[in-house]
C-alpha cells in the first residue's frame, strides 16, 4: 500500500469540500429548480428564526446603551450615544451576533437533519426518485440562508436601535424623534455597504457549511450529532474569518 | 425469456476492503431472484450498483440492454423511471406526509402536475398495499410493517418494471413478514414486474423466489430453487436454511 503523505486527508477534505461548492453552483442552473422546496426554506430560515433575532437584536441594543452611559457621561459624551449605538450594530455587532446566533439555530439544524436524511437513506431514495438531491435539498436550503439571513440581520439591527432607544429614553429621557434623528443621519454608505456584503456570507457560509456536514454524514446516527455540532462550531469560525477579511478589504478600499 | 439485468464478473471495493469479487447475474421478465447472504457479504453493494447509485470498478452492469456506468444523468434518469427500489428502513421522507411521500416521485419521474391525476395514482397504489386510511398521516406515526408497505407504495407508484428490495422483512414480526412476502409476489403478478429482493429470512425466500443465488465473499456460491438449495450436498449451503 503507497504511504499516505503528510496532510493528505486534509487536502482530501478540501478538494471534497470544493468539488461539493462547485456542484451547488451547477445544480443552481439546470433545469427543473426546486421553487416549492426553496419558498419553503424561506420560510423556516427566516420566518422561523424572526423571534430569536429580533429579541437577540432588542436586548443587544439595550445593553449597549447601558454599558455606553457612564463611560461617555464622564467624558460629557452622552449625546453621541444614538450614532454610537447605530454605528457599532450596524457595521459589526449586529451582523455578526445575529450570524452567530443563526449558525447556532440553523446550521446545526440543516447538518441534523441532511445528517439523519443520509444515514436513514432518504438521500438515497430521492435519487432514485428522480430528484437531484443537491437541487432540493443543497441548492434550496443555501440560498435560503444567503437571502433571508441578510433579512434577519436588518430586522435585528433595527431592532437593537430600538432597544438602544428604550435604555436610553429610560435612563436619560432622551425623545424618540431625537435618538433617531441623530442615530439615522450618521449612517452612511460604508456603514451600510459592507455590513450587506457581509451578512450575504455569513448566510452563504451558514448554509454551506450545514449542508456540507449532513451531506458528508455516514456512519450511523451517533455521527447526525456530531455533524449538527460541527456545522455550528465550522460556521462560526468562518463567520469570524469572513469578518476579518471583509472589515479589512473594506477599509482598504473605502477610506483609504 | 428476455434479460431485463445482466450483470458479468462485477467488482466493487471500498478503499483495501473489496466487496464484490466477481458476479455474475441474469435476471428475466417477470422474474423474481432472491439472494441470500451473511451481513457484509455484499447483496446491498449488487443492487446499489444496479441502482446506479453506487458505481463498480470492473465488469459489465447492464440494465435493459444498457451499461449503467456509462449512463449520463439524464440517461439515468430514464432509467430510473422503470426502476423502484425499496430501501431496508422504507427510507420514507420524515418531513412528509404519506401523500406527499408518494407525489415526490409522480411530480420528477412521470412529471405529473395535476392535482386530481396525482391523487388517483395515490389511492391507486395505497389501495393495493392496503393503506388508504393513512394518506395524511405522517411516517412517524405509522407502524414498522406500515413504513415497508408505504415505502413499497412509493416504489410502485411510478410502476417500475424492475423492483429492487433491500431486505424487505428485516425488523417484522412473523405475521407482517409473511404479508409483506405475499405482497411482493402479489405485486410481481399484478405488475408483471421484474425483481431481486435481498433477505435473510428464509420464510420471505420460500414465497418470493423464483430463484436463490447464495452471495459469499463477494461471490454466488450457489443458486437454484428453494428445495434444491434447501437440500443440497453443501453443509455451508444448508446452513443458510436452518
Amino acid at each position: 500500500m503507497p504511504k499516505e503523505l503528510p496532510y493528505t486527508q486534509t487536502l482530501i477534505y478540501i478538494a471534497d469540500q470544493a468539488n461539493f461548492l462547485k456542484s451547488f453552483f451547477r445544480n443552481i442552473f439546470k433545469s427543473g429548480f426546486e421553487w416549492e422546496e426553496l419558498f419553503h426554506q424561506l420560510y423556516i430560515i427566516g420566518y422561523k428564526s424572526i423571534g430569536i433575532t429580533a429579541l437577540t437584536g432588542f436586548i443587544l441594543g439595550i445593553v449597549l446603551t447601558l454599558q455606553s452611559i457612564p463611560t461617555l457621561k464622564d467624558f460629557g459624551a452622552e449625546s453621541y450615544i444614538p450614532s454610537m449605538v447605530s454605528v457599532a450594530i450596524i457595521r459589526e455587532i449586529g451582523p455578526v451576533i445575529i450570524a452567530l446566533i443563526c449558525a447556532g439555530k440553523i446550521a446545526s439544524s440543516i447538518g441534523a437533519e441532511l445528517g439523519s436524511m443520509n444515514v436513514t437513506e432518504q438521500i438515497a431514495a430521492m435519487e432514485v426518485s428522480g430528484a437531484n438531491p443537491i437541487q432540493y435539498l443543497v441548492v434550496t436550503r443555501i440560498l435560503a440562508c444567503t437571502i433571508m439571513i441578510p433579512l434577519l440581520t436588518i430586522f435585528a439591527d433595527a431592532m437593537a436601535i430600538l432597544g438602544g432607544y428604550t435604555a436610553a429614553a429610560l435612563s436619560n429621557g432622551i425623545t424618540m424623534q431625537l435618538y433617531f434623528t441623530k442615530g439615522l443621519t450618521i449612517l452612511d454608505f460604508s456603514d451600510l455597504f459592507p455590513a450587506i456584503i457581509k451578512t450575504i456570507l455569513f448566510g452563504f457560509s451558514i448554509g454551506f457549511v450545514g449542508c456540507y456536514k449532513g451531506f458528508t454524514t455516514n456512519k450511523g446516527t451517533a455521527s447526525v450529532g456530531l455533524a449538527a455540532n460541527t456545522a455550528v462550531v465550522t460556521s462560526s469560525i468562518w463567520i469570524i474569518i469572513i469578518d476579518v477579511i471583509v472589515v479589512q478589504v473594506s477599509n482598504s478600499f473605502l477610506y483609504s | 425469456m428476455e434479460a431485463v439485468i445482466e450483470i458479468k464478473d462485477l467488482k466493487k471495493s471500498f478503499g483495501d476492503n473489496a466487496i464484490l469479487t466477481g458476479i455474475n447475474l441474469t435476471v428475466h421478465k417477470g422474474e423474481n431472484v432472491v439472494i441470500l447472504g451473511k451481513s457484509g457479504s455484499g447483496k446491498s453493494v449488487t443492487i446499489k450498483c444496479i441502482s446506479g447509485l453506487l458505481t463498480q470498478d470492473e465488469g459489465s452492469l447492464k440494465v435493459f440492454g444498457e451499461e449503467v456506468k456509462d449512463m449520463d444523468e439524464e440517461a439515468l434518469k430514464t432509467l430510473r423511471c422503470k426502476l423502484g427500489f425499496l430501501f431496508q428502513g422504507a427510507a420514507l421522507y420524515d418531513s412528509m406526509t404519506v401523500r406527499e411521500n408518494l407525489i415526490f416521485p409522480l411530480k420528477r419521474i412521470l412529471k405529473i402536475k395535476d392535482k386530481s391525476v396525482l391523487e388517483s395514482h395515490c389511492m391507486e397504489v395505497l389501495e393495493s398495499v392496503g393503506l388508504t386510511d393513512s394518506i395524511d398521516k405522517m411516517p412517524a406515526d405509522l407502524s414498522g410493517g406500515m413504513c415497508k408497505r408505504m415505502g413499497l407504495a412509493r416504489t410502485l407508484v411510478v410502476k417500475p418494471e424492475i423492483i429492487l428490495y433491500d431486505e424487505p422483512t428485516t425488523g417484522l414480526d412473523t405475521i407482517t413478514s409473511k404479508e409483506i412476502s405475499n405482497l411482493i409476489l402479489k405485486i410481481q403478478q399484478q405488475y408483471n414486474a421484474s425483481s431481486v429482493i435481498i433477505t435473510h429470512d428464509i420464510p420471505c425466500a420460500k414465497i418470493t423466489a423464483d430463484r436463490i443465488l447464495i452471495i459469499h465473499e463477494g461471490k454466488f456460491i450457489a443458486e437454484g430453487g428453494f428445495d434444491d438449495l434447501e437440500n443440497s450436498a453443501d453443509a455451508f449451503i444448508r446452513s443458510f436454511f436452518k
